[in-house]
């Protein structure tokens, strides 16, 4: 997105704004005989638990169920589900404090995520992360990090290691357009290039970071432009509300990494429909650009292609979104149902010197 | 006297201190047209232009070293870190450059600067979002901490630091941007390293600063209804802390308990524990007792977050404890 007023045509065809523009028509045939209509179910289906899992949590939220932050992925879902999509169960994915989906997408159960986000001892956390820290070794789920750019670093070390044992594995790490200026992001981009590491730097580039424009924070709009500075491949994703293009461009990344040790950074241009947190009312934008972005909604355009290309009926697909909506809800209900920590977890899995109160 | 929030006391104070001297700026992440993410900024950018209050990107190290860059040859800059959970990020410019400036160009250069916002525990905010990090500025020569317990101490305080020729850390306890208090309209400053009686009594000495000063007056209150009279005295300044303060209070009391928010091991509350015990061990009656967070990191959970805070119970056991009263 980011860029505002200037809504360029898609290449499915010369869109007047306000039409929805469809999946890349190339891309979905080519998919389609590759993974075959039910994986791409799957990873509908996958899409619209997402939306509806946090469509929950933002209730659940407001119910005062979960607290503190709560970051919504609404409207990026076709990154989540078309980049984890293209690894294997052996790759590894880092994630920052927007990861609800990203987890999902990698398997996490809704139930386990959700009962991390009301703090139960039973969430993936066992209630001590929070919504910002989910983690799933079995899953190579690494992350839920608080801190802006933090997991760059770190994802770049997860890359190191599966190369070190030789692994076969790529590790993948998200990123905002808001992590780029900052020199977490350089040191570690080059070091994956010196050190020839597979890894794969994906930008969810949303237009803002909290509320400023992506334009006012980055020299470059086109920050993909930047892995020239390491001798590494750019890609940028301009309609990464598009699922196919989504995976597309991570698989080609992710074989690069695996095939050839390199890196890849990769821009992929989606947008939030919430404010950046639960406790932003996103007043920096404007409803038309609101609306304008909801015109390319990853799902819808997805429901249309599945139809479209007589994979399912409408009424298949509802009945898809009617589970996932009895799914999220059912997720809140076990997750009200579940037990906080016990105290004895306050002083477990930290070392502790100094376990008393006071004296 | 009108009253008015804490954020709000903060806001005066740096609208008032850029008026008189426009060599004061403000910059951070979403100071400007964002109003400030915990809204203390409100309206500056309207006010003084886009020069003035600045927008940065999420850099840290960046934006605080560009500041202390501007503050070495004569501007002074207010650095508003979001919160100082980020301001880790910026440690080395602050810690190996701004503090000791002055010290090592033999007192050819200094650095006005004031880094400022968002401290201590949040409402279920996590492990990354949710600390106390004064004690790591503390321990570094060369620079100042401040950390304001209410509205009136906020505004005057922050002038100070804003004139300070050095360095200063001011770090505003999160959970008190909305609480209300007396604030004259007529300008006043605190001097710097000067601490305040919150509450005189005569039996215990309860020493705090930021958020844990209101923790120790509702402690006095309870306190008081069994018979044991504290004293609750705010540092305001935790470097320099205001020796001066405490002495006068523990020779009264001849008791005294420190209660921070922070971890314990190599403290803000275990300096000053340590300069009691040493200046005052023939004054006291008992020893100086501590009360802090819990040794560990944060976690989510919102009744773990409680036990491992400081509570009133913590500060009465601990002065039953000092006054040797059967609880
Ligand atoms: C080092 C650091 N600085 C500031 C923050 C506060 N903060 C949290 S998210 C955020 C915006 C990040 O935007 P972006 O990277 O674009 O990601 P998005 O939220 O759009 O997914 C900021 C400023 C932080 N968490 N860490």
């Amino acid at each position: 997105m980011a860029k505002k007023g200037s809504k360029k045509p898609t290449e499915s065809g010369e869109k007047k704004t306000g039409e929805m523009p469809k999946l890349d028509a190339k891309i979905g045939k080519r998919l389609r005989k590759e993974l075959g209509d039910d994986r791409l179910v799957e990873m509908y289906d996958l899409m619209v638990r997402m939306r509806r899992f946090e469509e929950q949590a933002g209730r659940s939220y407001q119910m005062g169920k979960i607290k503190g932050f709560c970051h919504l992925y609404i409207g990026q879902e076709a990154v989540a589900a078309g980049s984890i999509g293209a690894l294997k169960d052996r790759d590894y994915v880092v994630a920052g404090y927007r990861e609800h989906a990203q987890a999902m997408a990698r398997g996490m159960e809704e139930n386990d995520i959700m009962a991390e986000l009301y703090g139960k001892a039973s969430g993936v956390s066992k209630g001590k992360g929070g919504s910002m820290h989910l983690f799933d070794v079995d899953k190579k789920f690494y992350g839920g990090w608080g801190i802006v750019g933090g997991q760059i670093p770190t994802a770049t070390g997860v890359a190191f290691a599966a190369k070190y044992r030789e692994e076969d594995a790529v590790c993948i790490v998200y990123m905002g357009d808001g992590t780029v200026p900052q020199g977490a992001f350089h040191e570690s981009l080059n070091l994956a290039s010196i050190w020839d590491l597979p890894v794969v730097y994906i930008i969810e580039n949303n237009g803002y970071g909290m509320g400023t424009a992506v334009n006012r924070i980055s020299a470059v709009e086109d920050m993909s432009t930047k892995a020239a500075s390491f001798n590494m491949k750019g890609v940028r994703v301009e309609d990464a509300q598009d699922v196919f293009k989504v995976y597309e461009t991570i698989s080609e990344a992710v074989e690069y990494a695996r095939k050839e040790n390199r890196p890849t950074l990769v821009q992929l241009d989606t947008y939030r429909y919430r404010g950046h947190s639960m406790s932003d009312p996103a007043t920096y934008r404007t409803k038309d650009e609101v609306t304008r972005e909801q015109q390319r909604d990853p799902i819808q355009r997805f429901t249309q292609w599945l139809v479209e290309n007589k994979i399912r009926t409408e009424d298949e697909l509802k009945e898809i979104d009617a589970q996932a909506k009895a799914k999220a809800k059912a997720a809140a209900k076990h997750a009200d149902g579940e037990d906080f920590p016990s105290l004895d977890a306050l002083t477990e899995d930290v070392y502790v010197e100094w376990p008393w109160a006071f004296d | 006297m009108r009253k008015i929030l804490f954020r709000e006391a903060l806001r005066e104070a740096m609208v008032e201190e850029m008026e008189r001297d426009d060599s004061v700026f403000l910059m951070g992440e979403e100071v400007a047209e964002y109003n400030g993410a915990y809204k203390v900024s409100q309206g500056m950018l309207d006010q003084f232009g886009a020069k003035r209050v600045i927008d940065t990107p999420i850099a840290e190290l960046g934006f605080a070293g560009l500041g202390i860059g501007a503050a070495m040859v004569g501007l002074k800059p207010i650095v508003e870190m979001m919160t100082f959970n980020f301001a880790i990020l910026a440690l080395d410019q602050v810690v190996n450059t701004a503090a000791k400036m002055r010290y090592m160009s033999g007192g050819a250069l200094s650095c006005p600067i004031v880094i400022r916002g968002a401290g201590g525990a949040g409402g279920a905010l996590g492990a990354q979002h949710s600390q106390s990090l004064e004690a790591q500025y503390a321990h570094i020569p060369g620079l100042k901490v401040m950390m304001p317990a209410t509205p009136y101490d906020a505004k005057g305080m922050l002038k100070t630091a804003i004139r300070d020729p050095d360095p200063v850390i001011f770090i505003e306890g999160e959970i008190l941007y909305g609480t209300e208090g007396e604030v004259p309209e007529e300008e006043y400053l605190i001097p710097m390293g000067k601490g305040d009686i919150k509450r005189g009594g005569k039996d215990v000495t309860l020493i705090a600063w930021s958020r844990m000063v209101h923790l120790c007056l509702d402690a006095a209150e309870e306190l008081a209804k069994e018979g044991i009279d504290a004293e609750v005295i705010d540092l305001r300044t935790i470097r320099p802390f205001d020796r001066e303060m405490i002495a006068e209070s523990v020779k009264k009391t001849n008791r005294a308990v420190i209660v921070e928010e922070g971890w314990p091991m190599a403290s803000v509350g275990g300096a000053v524990s340590d300069w009691i015990a040493r200046e005052l061990f023939d004054y006291l009656d008992a020893p100086v007792g501590r009360i802090h967070q819990r040794d560990v990191p944060m976690p989510y959970a919102y009744n773990l977050e409680a036990a491992t805070l400081p509570k009133v119970e913590d500060v009465i056991a601990a002065v039953k404890k000092a006054t040797y009263t059967k609880s």
